[in-house]
């Protein structure tokens, strides 16, 4: 491999990485506050793709503005399932909420299929990001830039949120004590609303963002799934941080797999992810579960 | 031992299952046969779900391995049905075993996603490894020895096997063994404390229900003269537990009639709506909202009503 | 009299909090020995470091001789110790002959059986472990809807299913009312009389401790501040000026 076909391929590599982070991060964000495991992620990831395409294709809007509504879309969708179904399941088994999540795929995916049907789609590059930018020894697109540039931003504006505000304070001690800080005057349900909106609605931007590099079919939501879950458990179900590091290991492993071993692309993510479990169970920077 | 009352009551139904081909309808008697296979496969679900606590979201990992396994050992190598269905069920077990091990270091819903892991690695290797299980056109065209190619016939060989497979998990179920199992899901910190190994009772229960599952898959192999990667995929392992919660966890019968119901309610839907997601969605709600403890819970509860008043 | 238990240089810490501060302590074969010391002095710790629940930082636990650090507690209870919970920790929807079945199932080892049936099992042992605590009359409740009391008892039969030669009870009467105390106080010195038991226990009820205990050991903010025969550790300046200020603050 040449430097610069590595190059390309770490390039491409972490564009993936930062696109997956996006929605990784927000699957990850609920399950550090509320415990729930998502399965609905990845369809709220897939209605992110499709509005867009409907927005900036159909509806001839600007891409950008697609993906704002996407984002708003997905909040708004999941504001409302929250307040009016999820928040009931808090106190019974882990087993109810993942059910419940996996009723939301049911439903979701007859929805997209009532709308959309089952034909694929394609979004496109947005106007002035189709091109290439020429370093010399390699040529960089210009979209896969613009995602190495707006994931890190995402991660660090979430650092900023939760780590440095007050909300954010609230967040993170909503995680440990819910009965505390309800009796410290924190209205809790709205922290959790707040943030199952917060966290669905990065699935909607990560869905919106991808759309101009990938294909929208029906099953698309189950493959991205199935990927999130393998980088926020690399990392440590609960640890942002955690998530960042996973995406970037999956991109690499997934984009350099391509090249190297094409036909076990798909099975390589999995391994990594047993290697670092035997390794390390709880993930990368996870911590052992406490009590019992 | 099971009562007097459970025995005969068994009997009926297995009598009254064997007289359904009598009927001479090739609909009812291939329906039969899928829901067995389910009742199995739902049932081993549960000796983890209802006995032990452990919610396992990677379920369809052993039944595809089982399935796969049985039909490549007769098909691609030709052994005899005698050895490839041990054969593959062992395997089911085998790989359950390595898996558990892993899985059972860790606990609820990190346990769940570690199984959800492993069973993906599984449906990975099932769609990439071609030359060996068809990859994503499936494995088709598997020989079954003449005698089972009758449906009738193998509707006969299912309900046996079936039906042994159930006593077997109800043996397993009601032992000391099953009721330490009990005693681990109801409170694992306590069972530490009279001296019970959690963990390696843990990893037996996984062994125990990859071993059944797997005996299911091959089953449902056989049936359809065909695996396909869809049967490893997790909307099938999330299928297996809604027939188990729709049952309900905690009885031993529980299982088998939510994966009736379940299967049932499925193929009569699939003939009028194309809309099977949104009618299992809907059943979800319901389940996840009012009714927790499954059918049978729910059963009891207007019984102990009914008993009150 | 020879030393069943001997713990040495103790240490457990939270996060930076110390719950366990160089703890040094001795318990007689035979003694009933009692832990004091106000809420949050490390009583229940010490109790999880010695059977296998948290593992110390520092220091040796040896029971008859052999180390128990690093042991779980599955090992631990086959040497010979069982404890009881401060808080209640039973099968709550087993019932309540079950709740002890399974404690004798898992003392005989059988929990490894497959195939003989589990509630054909030690029936009689069950029957007479509930007589002894007086819970035969709820034998075949579910465990979860006992009383507060009788779920204590409940706890002490498990404890006692496993056979031990150790009894630790941590706040045997937690939450009971005076008469249910007085039962059980009586109960468990029965028990501990007839079968010959060694007794390590922690409460917070000093006409209990005073009634029963024949030594007593002091625990404040972690550490053994005395620890001796009740009229000695009663009339300790230390324990006077730690455990009464507090108490005349709280």
């Amino acid at each position: 491999m040449t430097l610069t076909m590595f190059t390309l391929n770490a390039f491409y590599g972490l564009a993936l990485a930062m696109n997956m982070f996006i929605i990784a991060s927000g699957l990850n964000l609920i399950f550090g506050v509320l415990r729930v495991i998502n399965f609905a992620h990845g369809m709220f990831y897939m209605f992110g793709a499709y509005i867009t395409f409907t927005v900036a294709k159909t509806w001839g809007a600007p891409f950008f503005v697609g993906v704002l509504a996407a984002a708003v879309a997905l909040g708004l969708i999941a504001f409302v399932v929250e307040r009016l179904l999820l928040r009931h399941l808090y106190d019974k088994e882990h087993l109810m909420q993942l059910l419940f999540t996996f009723a939301l795929v049911l439903l979701m995916s007859d929805a997209a299929k009532m709308i959309w049907g089952t034909d694929q789609y394609s979004v496109g590059y947005p106007p002035g990001m189709g091109g290439a930018v020429n370093l010399d020894f390699v040529i960089l697109p210009q979209y896969q830039l613009f995602l190495c540039v707006v994931g890190p931003l995402i991660a660090v504006a979430m650092w900023f949120v939760v780590d440095r505000t007050r909300w954010g304070r609230v967040v993170r001690a909503a995680t440990q004590d819910r009965e505390m800080l309800a009796a410290l005057g924190v209205n809790v349900p709205m922290v959790y609303a707040a943030v199952f909106t917060i966290g669905s609605a990065l699935a909607g931007v990560g869905g919106a963002l991808a759309a101009p590099r990938i294909a929208l079919v029906p099953g698309m939501d189950a493959t991205i799934i199935n990927e999130c879950f393998i980088i926020v458990i690399i990392g440590g179900l609960g640890n942002m941080w955690g998530s960042f590091l996973g995406a970037l290991a999956f991109g690499f492993v997934v984009q350099f797999g391509t090249v190297l071993a094409p036909n076990w692309q798909d099975v390589l993510p999995y391994l990594l992810m047993l290697a670092v479990l035997i390794v390390r169970p709880w993930g990368l920077l996870g911590r052992p579960e406490t009590g019992h | 031992m099971p009562s007097h009352r459970q025995l005969i009551a068994s009997a009926i139904v297995v009598l009254l299952l064997a007289l359904i081909p009598l009927a001479g309808s090739r609909y009812a008697v291939d329906l039969t046969t899928e829901v067995l296979i389910y009742a199995l496969f739902a049932l081993s679900l549960n000796v983890l779900i209802g006995f032990t606590g452990n919610i396992s979201f990677g379920h369809a990992a052993y039944f595809a391995i089982g399935g796969y396994a049985c039909a490549i050992l007769l098909t691609t190598y030709g052994w005899p049905l005698a050895l490839a269905l041990p054969a593959a069920v062992v395997l089911a077990g085998l790989v359950a075993a390595v898996v558990g091990f892993f899985c059972v270091r860790l606990t609820q819903i990190y346990f769940a996603m570690l199984t959800l892991a492993f069973a993906m690695l599984v449906w990975g290797i099932a769609f990439k490894w071609k030359e060996v299980t068809g990859g994503d056109d499936g494995l088709t065209g598997i020989k079954v020895p003449a005698m089972l190619t009758n449906h009738v016939n193998y509707f006969y060989f299912t309900l046996a096997v079936v039906s042994a497979g159930i006593a077997a998990l109800w043996v397993i179920c009601h032992s000391a063994f099953g009721l330490t199992l009990v005693a681990i899901r109801e409170n694992s910190v306590r069972a530490g404390f009279i001296g019970v190994d959690t963990r390696r009772m843990r990893w037996a229960a996984f062994t125990v229900a990859g071993t059944f599952g797997g005996l299911a898959g091959a089953l449902f192999g056989m049936y359809h003269r065909g695996m396909y990667i869809e049967n490893a995929f997790w909307t099938e392992s999330a299928n297996v537990l809604i027939m188990v919660l729709l049952g309900g966890i905690y009885s031993f019968v529980g299982p088998i009639i939510g994966a009736a119901v379940l299967h049932l309610l499925q193929v009569f839907t699939n003939q009028y709506t194309p809309y099977w997601p949104t009618v299992l969605g809907l059943i979800l709600l319901v389940i996840v909202m009012v009714l927790p403890d499954g059918l049978i819970g729910l059963a009891r509860r207007v019984k102990a009503r009914g008993g009150r008043s | 009299m020879t030393t069943m238990l001997s713990i040495g240089g103790l240490w457990k810490s939270f996060a930076g909090f110390v719950a366990t501060r160089d703890v040094s302590f001795e318990l007689l074969t035979g003694e009933n020995h009692a832990i004091i010391g106000p809420n949050g002095a490390g009583k229940t710790t010490f109790f999880n470091l010695i059977t296998g629940h948290l593992r110390p930082d520092k220091g040796n636990v040896s029971f008859e001789g052999r180390d128990l650090v690093g042991l779980p507690p599955q090992k631990i209870v086959r040497l010979g110790i069982a404890r009881s919970f401060q808080r209640i920790n039973i099968y709550p929807r087993l019932t309540v002959f079950e709740n002890v079945q399974v404690a004798l199932i898992a003392h005989e080892g059988q929990q490894w059986n497959l195939f003989r049936p589990g509630r054909s099992l030690h029936r009689e042992g069950t029957q007479e472990l509930l007589e002894l605590v007086g819970l035969a009359p709820e034998a075949l409740e579910t465990a979860g809807e006992l009383s507060y009391g009788k779920q204590k008892q409940l706890e002490l039969a498990i404890a006692l299913a496993s056979q031990p030669r150790l009894l630790l009870l941590d706040e045997p009467t937690a939450g009971m009312s005076p008469q249910e105390t007085g039962e059980t106080i009586a109960s468990v010195r029965d028990i501990v009389k007839a079968r010959g038991l060694t007794l390590l226990f922690t409460e917070h009820d000093m006409s209990v401790v005073f009634g029963i205990a024949e030594r007593i050991s002091v625990l404040h903010h972690g550490e053994i501040i005395a620890s001796g025969a009740p009229d000695a550790v009663r009339n300790d300046p230390e324990v006077k000026r730690v455990y009464l200020g507090e108490h005349a603050h709280g």
